[in-house]
């Protein structure tokens, strides 16, 4: 390869959007950057719901609206508590969302990997392809010096590499710089692609132009697992999932495929997707860790961006973002450090760390560093009991039937009374907003 | 509570039809090492894989074929206590190819 050179400046080993968003940043600085890629392309390996948040890619690339491929911009978000037959519903709506510069998009991952990718190539960094990294390459002293890839040749040298691997990281893990996930820390989405023509969806989910509507939902769908499924429109198809944590799945003899299509059979949901044609069946790992699953992210010459550093706040659903702000802060750091010609060491790369302390990354996971815990550990409570007594309260307030409301309201409380108990349901909310606060 | 047997729908083997693969033929990337008995955690991968790759033979042992795998990595951390699969990413290039993700 001509343009490969003795060392780079950073090897960047992956391109998701952590990897993209470092590699464009230090490219764009004049740094001199070689990414590794294991796919045909950027998002040939990639799944995601997907929604994308603006603000951290226009910290990035502020012009983005006028090129990436985005599919529709949120104007809704319908959050949903089920059981089998119902849902009871939070919708929020507004015009204010069809604003100049809308804040969420849904997206396709593959689609828009590659556009973000080819900003990469474009500003300068060395994108490298279908090249898996194997492991990383240490001089005496251990600092990381460089990779070795499963093409034949040499290693690949720089002063420090920005591991952007995703979630399952095998080469940080590999060389000892984290642990493997733990099960109970990590969930297994399934999604499939519904396609319908653009008018049949804008007229199912009330909507106009390149409005467009989410919902995420959990309840009795997750069958007494950890988990929730979601539902995003897109320009013409619709992304459904469902995911629960790996170690639910485990202890259960719930198949994957199998909850998906329940969640996708449910009265609820059925209607939205009838006459679509599937063109895509996907899974992925979603590292739901939080605060407390975070592992070790800088050392001798390497630092850790993205869902390989756990950086995926699962009460809000976002990940992309906090993986961009994480790619975007270590190419800062990393250009800082260059500046000054430092060396790119354990001390020096900790100012990283210091950097993310000032964002809302580690703010939005410390904040709910008890959350993960706290719905697995009542995961029968949370994703089963509440779900069937909302449910069966709404069922029995709505449904008029001569009974006097007076006897209505006193069935719903005790039924609540019965499923819960006075002490128990205190102590739920009590749980709840100690996690939350 | 797991009883989905009502669940209409595709067998996941018509969901990955729908899928691009490039498989590297003669190279999986996930093989099953030799056992006796499965554990438990191993045993779990046939219903567990959301591609199915996982099936327990007539023989009594767990097998696997990676051509289907959709690259989640659910199989390498259910099973990394026992070691009994042993995981890496395919080769640059070949696996499953997201057309959306």
């Amino acid at each position: 390869m001509a343009e490969m050179q003795d060392r780079f400046d950073v090897i960047v080993v992956g391109a998701g959007p952590s990897g993209n968003a470092a590699a464009y940043t230090l490219a764009k600085e004049g740094l001199n950057v070689i990414q590794i890629e294991r796919g045909e392309y950027s998002g040939s390996k990639n799944v995601q719901g997907a929604i994308l948040y603006a603000d951290a890619l226009e910290k990035i690339i502020p012009e983005f609206r006028e090129e990436a491929p985005l599919e529709r911009h949120v104007i809704e978000q319908r959050m949903w508590t089920m059981d089998d037959t119902s849902h009871t519903g939070m919708h929020y709506r507004s015009s204010d969302f069809n604003e100049e510069k809308p804040n969420r998009y849904t997206i396709l991952r593959a689609q828009f990997d590659k556009w973000f990718s080819s900003k990469v190539k474009e500003a300068g960094a060395l994108v490298l392809c279908e090249t898996t990294v194997t492991e990383l390459v240490k001089d005496l002293t251990g600092q990381v010096i460089g990779v070795r890839t499963d093409r034949s040749g040499n290693p690949i040298f720089a002063k420090v590499v920005i591991l952007a691997e995703g979630v399952n990281g095998l080469v940080g893990q590999r060389s000892g710089l984290r642990d493997e996930i733990a099960p109970e820390s990590v969930a297994l989405a399934v999604k499939e692609m519904h396609f319908l023509p653009r008018e049949t969806i804008e007229a199912r989910f009330n909507l106009r132009g390149n409005e467009g509507v989410v919902i995420e939902a959990m309840g009795t769908i997750t069958k007494g697992m950890t988990g929730t499924g979601f539902l995003y429109t897109n320009e013409e198809s619709i992304s459904v999932g469902i995911g629960c944590i790996v170690s639910d799945f485990a202890e259960s003899n719930v198949t994957p495929s199998q909850l998906l299509e329940a969640f996708k059979a449910h009265p609820s949901i059925a209607p939205l997707l009838e006459g679509s044609e599937v063109k895509e069946y996907a899974a992925h790992l979603i590292p739901e860790g939080g605060y407390k699953a975070i592992p070790r992210l800088t050392g001798d010459g390497w630092i850790v961006v993205g869902d390989a550093g756990q950086f995926v706040n699962a009460v809000h659903r976002e990940g992309s973002n906090l993986a961009m702000t994480t790619g975007r802060v270590a190419a800062e750091t990393v250009v800082a450090l260059h500046r000054r010609g430092e060396e790119m060491d354990a001390l020096a790369l900790k100012d990283y760390e210091r950097r993310l302390e000032a964002t809302f990354v580690m703010k939005d996971l410390r904040k709910y560093k008890g959350i993960p815990a706290l719905l697995h550990a009542n995961k029968g409570t949370f994703f089963g009991a509440y779900p069937r007594l909302i449910s069966q309260a709404m069922q029995t307030w709505f449904r008029v039937d001569g009974i006097d409301k007076k006897t209505k309201e006193k069935a719903i409380f005790r039924n609540f009374r019965e499923t819960r108990s006075v002490w128990g349901m205190l102590g739920d909310a009590w749980r709840v907003a100690r996690a939350w606060r | 509570m797991t009883d989905l047997a009502i669940a209409p729908g595709p067998k996941v083997e018509e969901k990955l039809f729908q899928n691009r693969y490039l498989v590297d033929a003669g190279k999986p990337h996930i093989r099953v090492r030799p056992h006796e008995v499965p554990s438990a955690s191993l045993l779990a991968m046939t219903t567990l894989c959301p591609a199915g790759c996982y099936a327990l033979a007539e023989s009594g042992q767990v097998e696997v074929a990676a051509d289907g795998c959709l690259e989640c990595g659910t199989c390498r951390i259910v099973t990394k206590a026992t070691g009994e699969v042993e995981w890496n990413y395919p080769r640059g290039g070949f696996g499953v190819l997201y057309k959306f993700g």
